[in-house]
């Protein structure tokens, strides 16, 4: 991993707890690291813990084991205390945009507040709302909108309302978990290019974390693919979409529904996700893997690397000549 | 596939009584489904989609007024009594809805669900019943069908459970399965087996599907033909290959210029402004106009009538519809 | 009510996606505004003039409360038209005045146990652990007398007084305000918009004041509108029981319990219990049309 990442998650380890039953090992073992201006994507299916994984990057879940480190300082997890000034330039935009919203509060109001949080200084009230404005027209809504609840506005405005509160922090780093999944079709595209073009005027560091793999092809620098609790592959997202190392990718991308004229049914991958609480032996993949080996019920896959930048848990996977 | 249509609706309107009024939902909207054959219905929330599914089931909200026809293998099912019509609802039309939940009953194995069921719609013994319901849970790849009986709802995962609720659905040999959004709350990896299953249910069975949508991608994967709605209205209605291929109404060009996984990779996805209207606020004249790039000013006044330009295709758009598709 | 209750099965299609308003009839009264109600507007006028009386008294009253000045036990008649009591005071007079003791107690009760149970509940229902367990213990305790009991005991413990009778009606009405309060923090404390406003670096008071203050209020008001009834109910049972106010304190309750020592004279008794049944009835109609206004799940938690 880089030495100038911004956000970085070294060999993170997330158990649940649950009574009468052996921990969930929800997240294994998992690296990866996200660099100023950079857009990360982290695909895989609903429970493979990539959601798990992006609460734990912004402190919201604690780690077992591994670290979080953000700007070189250790993400804490968040306690009752207020989140100290340094990491609250570390954030999270959230699924469901209603919920991520206080209901009775207006919209200005929620935005002003996270101007006086951000900045852990004390901001004065009336400085912080004369910032509301821009922040509203930096989203792509009319700063009339201020004095409105968030309730009168439609799932993808809501979406640009809360982007705006986040950015009224001045974040360095986005941790964005399913934005645009809770959408309608057309807000899906409008929020997507709206998160990736403000991360790149900033120069922010993000994490678009979504079950839409199509949509994290067109905005992310860089893809990591999970697979129950584990990242089984990670490099340049052409590379990985073009000629996916690992075979669980190749069927997440073969999965995808082509759209346009004489197309054909996509690929189905057989089996379902395993119950995390009892986990295959060996290579966690190898029970759906068309390409399974003997040894892969067996062996723990290593990490290989694949060309610089990129590497896959496979035992099939080698090294190829630069992507 | 026969010629032959087993669902023929015309000229639905459905008017739903809002806060504000009695406004039309559904706006004349007319297709037709044949046998074997799967209808994909798109458009985003607020387009009449389920409106229309609800409307064809007879289970539209009180207070509805609903006009125009629906006719499912010969008989109208807008004046059907309401006993008659539970007779065909289940039997010979089901629902597949956007979560299975709401299908399932938490609480009840999937055995009694699934055989209660056939029992009451086909006057099957429990014994028949239970074998339908197993023939049925393999028909729709459940690894170990015996096993599923015993289970409850909460013992599967989402696409099991969709999986489930499909059999059910089928479990009483429906001609047509009305699906509302089956895929939307799944991965795509088993978007991807629902979709094969539909597809070899409609070759093997003869089973129709509409097949109701936000996503253009899935449709264009598995529908014959697609129909696609606006504010209550077909937009654009023909065969997946011509209307996908080179769509002409401008709604339909933007909903897959917003598509991400359109074949150019790096593209950027150019999403249409604005969002959809809400029923209190419908725009006069086109619908789409305050969002369409090719609007001019009648398009505020005249509403587009829908029309049939050659290739199978029927076309609400009066702006230059012959004109080459930007790309 | 609890939380964890189950919701009731979704009724399978979602229409509200479409902006439909699709409701059937009863729904759709409930949604109307209370002004729109016949009862909640008979409540209303009712509690409206309650209040003009209490403020009005002396001007309304024919004569002074403790003026003892006529012939004791006279019937009602166009003289004295709610009689006269049996130590020859005006019946209307008093039940007139009662009105100035008994609801700006029971609005003062009602504020004093709402502000003392929202607080101790949100603070239990926000920090958990040992301090939910404490508070919530204590209020297990009260809810498991009859209030009334419970409010009798407490009064005689602190001496037979009008005061003491308010202090025992707060400690028995606190605990549904902490329950309620308790229950609707932990059911926000969850929400995405509180976690959103602890990454931004809320600390736990600030979170608890502004983000979560404004979302609990209204179920809060709703159960104080609906309690002021039973606020004014349990303080003139004090009263009755001769725990509360003392003679010759015009009180409705106090002349309810005279009136019962004089069976074979009604209207002593009659017509201050009518003024505590029209307080208690108009109060909860207005209660009710509130609480319908909430969404159903919430309303629910109210419902005892």
């Amino acid at each position: 991993m880089s030495a100038d990442a911004l956000l970085e998650l070294r060999g993170v380890d997330v158990a649940y707890q649950r009574r009468g039953h052996a921990p969930v090992r929800a997240v294994l073992g998992a690296s990866l690291a996200v660099r100023a201006g950079e857009i990360v994507g982290l695909v895989g299916e609903s429970g493979c813990g990539k959601s798990t994984l992006g609460r734990a990057a912004v402190g919201l879940v604690a780690p077992t084991s591994g670290e979080v480190r953000f700007s070189g300082e250790v993400v804490a997890p968040i306690g009752r205390r207020a989140r100290p000034v340094g990491v609250r330039r570390l954030q999270m935009v959230f699924q469901d945009p209603y919920a991520s919203l206080n209901p009775r509060r207006k919209v200005g109001e929620q935005i002003a507040d996270a101007v006086r949080l951000g900045s852990g200084a004390g901001v004065r009230a009336d400085v912080a709302l004369a910032r509301v404005p821009e922040l509203l027209e930096r989203v792509g809504l009319s700063a009339q909108i201020a004095h409105r609840f968030p309730h009168e506005f439609s799932g993808g405005q809501c979406q640009r309302i809360a982007i705006a509160r986040v950015l009224a922090s001045d974040p360095r780093c986005i941790v964005a978990d399913e934005p645009i999944s809770a959408l309608d079709a057309s807000a899906q595209a409008q929020v997507a290019n709206l998160l990736a073009a403000v991360a790149q005027q900033s120069g922010l560091g993000l994490l678009f974390i979504s079950h839409d793999l199509s949509v994290v092809r067109k905005i992310a620098h860089r893809t990591a693919v999970m697979y129950l609790g584990q990242i089984v592959e990670v490099g340049p997202t052409d590379a990985v979409w073009s000629e996916p190392s690992h075979p669980y990718t190749r069927a997440l991308v073969a999965a995808i529904p082509r759209p346009g004229a004489g197309s054909h049914l996509p690929t189905e991958l057989p089996g379902d996700v395993p119950d995390p609480a009892r986990p295959p032996s060996g290579c966690r993949f190898h029970p759906r893997c068309p390409v399974v080996m003997d040894r892969c019920r067996t062996d723990d896959p290593p990490v290989v690397e694949v060309a610089p930048g990129w590497e896959s848990l496979c035992l099939r996977s080698v090294a190829r000549d630069g992507p | 596939m026969t010629g032959e249509a087993l669902l023929e609706v015309e000229d639905l309107t459905v008017r739903l009584r809002t806060a504000r009024g009695i406004r039309r939902a559904v706006d004349g909207v007319s297709f037709a489904i044949r046998e074997g054959e799967i209808l994909g219905v798109a458009g985003e929330s607020g387009s009449g989609k389920t409106i229309t599914a609800l409307a064809l089931l007879g289970l539209l909200p009180l207070g509805a007024r609903t006009s125009g026809s629906v006719r499912f293998a010969g008989t109208d099912l807008l004046t059907l009594r309401r006993r008659e019509l539970q007779k065909v609802r289940g039997a010979q039309v089901s629902l597949v809805s956007q979560d299975p939940m709401t299908s399932l009953h938490p609480l009840l194995r999937i055995e009694v669900q699934m055989t209660e069921h056939v029992r009451a719609h086909l006057g099957f013994s429990q014994e028949q019943a239970r074998e339908r319901a197993l023939e049925m849970l393999a028909a729709v790849r459940i690894p170990d069908p015996e096993q599923a009986l015993a289970s409850h709802p909460h013992q599967f995962s989402g696409g099991m459970r969709q999986r489930i609720a499909i059999a059910m659905a089928l479990a009483c040999e429906p001609r047509l399965l009305i699906a509302d959004e089956p895929t939307t709350a799944l991965d795509v990896t088993v978007q991807a087996g629902i979709l094969a299953l539909l597809d070899r249910l409609r070759r093997e069975r003869g089973v129709s599907v509409l097949f109701i949508t936000h996503d253009l991608g899935v449709l264009s994967s598995v529908a014959d033909r697609i129909c696609v709605l606006y504010g209550g209205r077909v937009a654009e209605h023909g065969a997946t290959s011509v209307v996908l291929g080179t769509p002409r109404h401008p709604y339909t060009d933007g909903l897959m210029r917003a598509l991400p996984g359109a074949a150019v990779a790096g593209a950027a996805m150019t999403p249409i402004a604005g969002s959809p209207p809400s029923l209190d606020a419908m725009p006069a004249g086109c619908a789409f106009h305050p969002r369409c790039e090719w609007a001019v000013a009648t398009c505020a006044t005249r509403v587009p009538a829908l029309r049939d330009v050659g290739d199978g295709r029927l076309l609400a758009c009066d702006v230059d519809p012959l004109a080459p598709v930007p790309s | 009510m609890s939380l964890s209750d189950p919701l009731p099965l979704d009724s399978g299609l979602d229409v509200s996606a479409e902006g439909v308003d699709a409701l059937d009839r009863r729904d759709r009264a409930a949604l109307r505004p209370p002004w729109r109600q016949p009862l909640a507007l008979v409540g209303g006028v009712i509690v409206l003039a309650w209040i003009v009386v209490a403020i009005f008294a002396p001007e309304l009253a024919p004569h002074a409360p403790n003026d003892q000045f006529a012939t004791p036990q006279l019937p009602p008649s166009h003289l004295y038209v709610f009689g006269t009591d049996e130590l020859g005071r005006d019946v209307l007079s008093r039940v007139l005045y009662g009105a100035r003791l008994s609801l700006p107690l029971a609005a003062l009760l009602v504020a004093a146990s709402m502000v003392i149970g929202s607080v101790l509940g949100s603070i239990a229902g926000f920090f958990g652990g040992i301090v939910d367990a404490a508070i919530m213990r204590v209020a297990d305790l009260v809810f498991a007398f009859p209030g009334i009991i419970l409010a009798l005991a407490v009064a005689a413990a602190l001496g037979a007084q009008l005061r003491n009778a308010v202090l025992a009606v707060i400690v028995v009405s606190w605990p549904s305000y902490a329950r309620l309060s308790r229950g609707l923090v932990l059911a926000a404390r969850s929400s995405e918009y509180v976690t959103s406003a602890k990454l931004l670096g809320s600390s736990g008071w600030r979170t608890m004041w502004v983000e979560l203050r404004p979302n609990i209020a209204g179920p809060i008001f709703v159960l104080a509108a609906l309690d002021i009834g039973n606020a004014v109910l349990l303080l003139s049972g004090l009263s009755f029981l001769g725990l509360g106010a003392q003679p010759p304190t015009a009180e409705w309750g106090a002349m309810v319990s005279e009136g019962a020592q004089n069976f074979s004279s009604y209207w002593i008794g009659l017509f201050p219990g009518l003024a505590i049944l029209t307080v208690v009835l108009a109060f909860n109609f207005v209660g009710d049309a509130l609480r319908d206004m909430l969404d159903p799940r919430t309303a629910r938690m109210i419902r005892k």
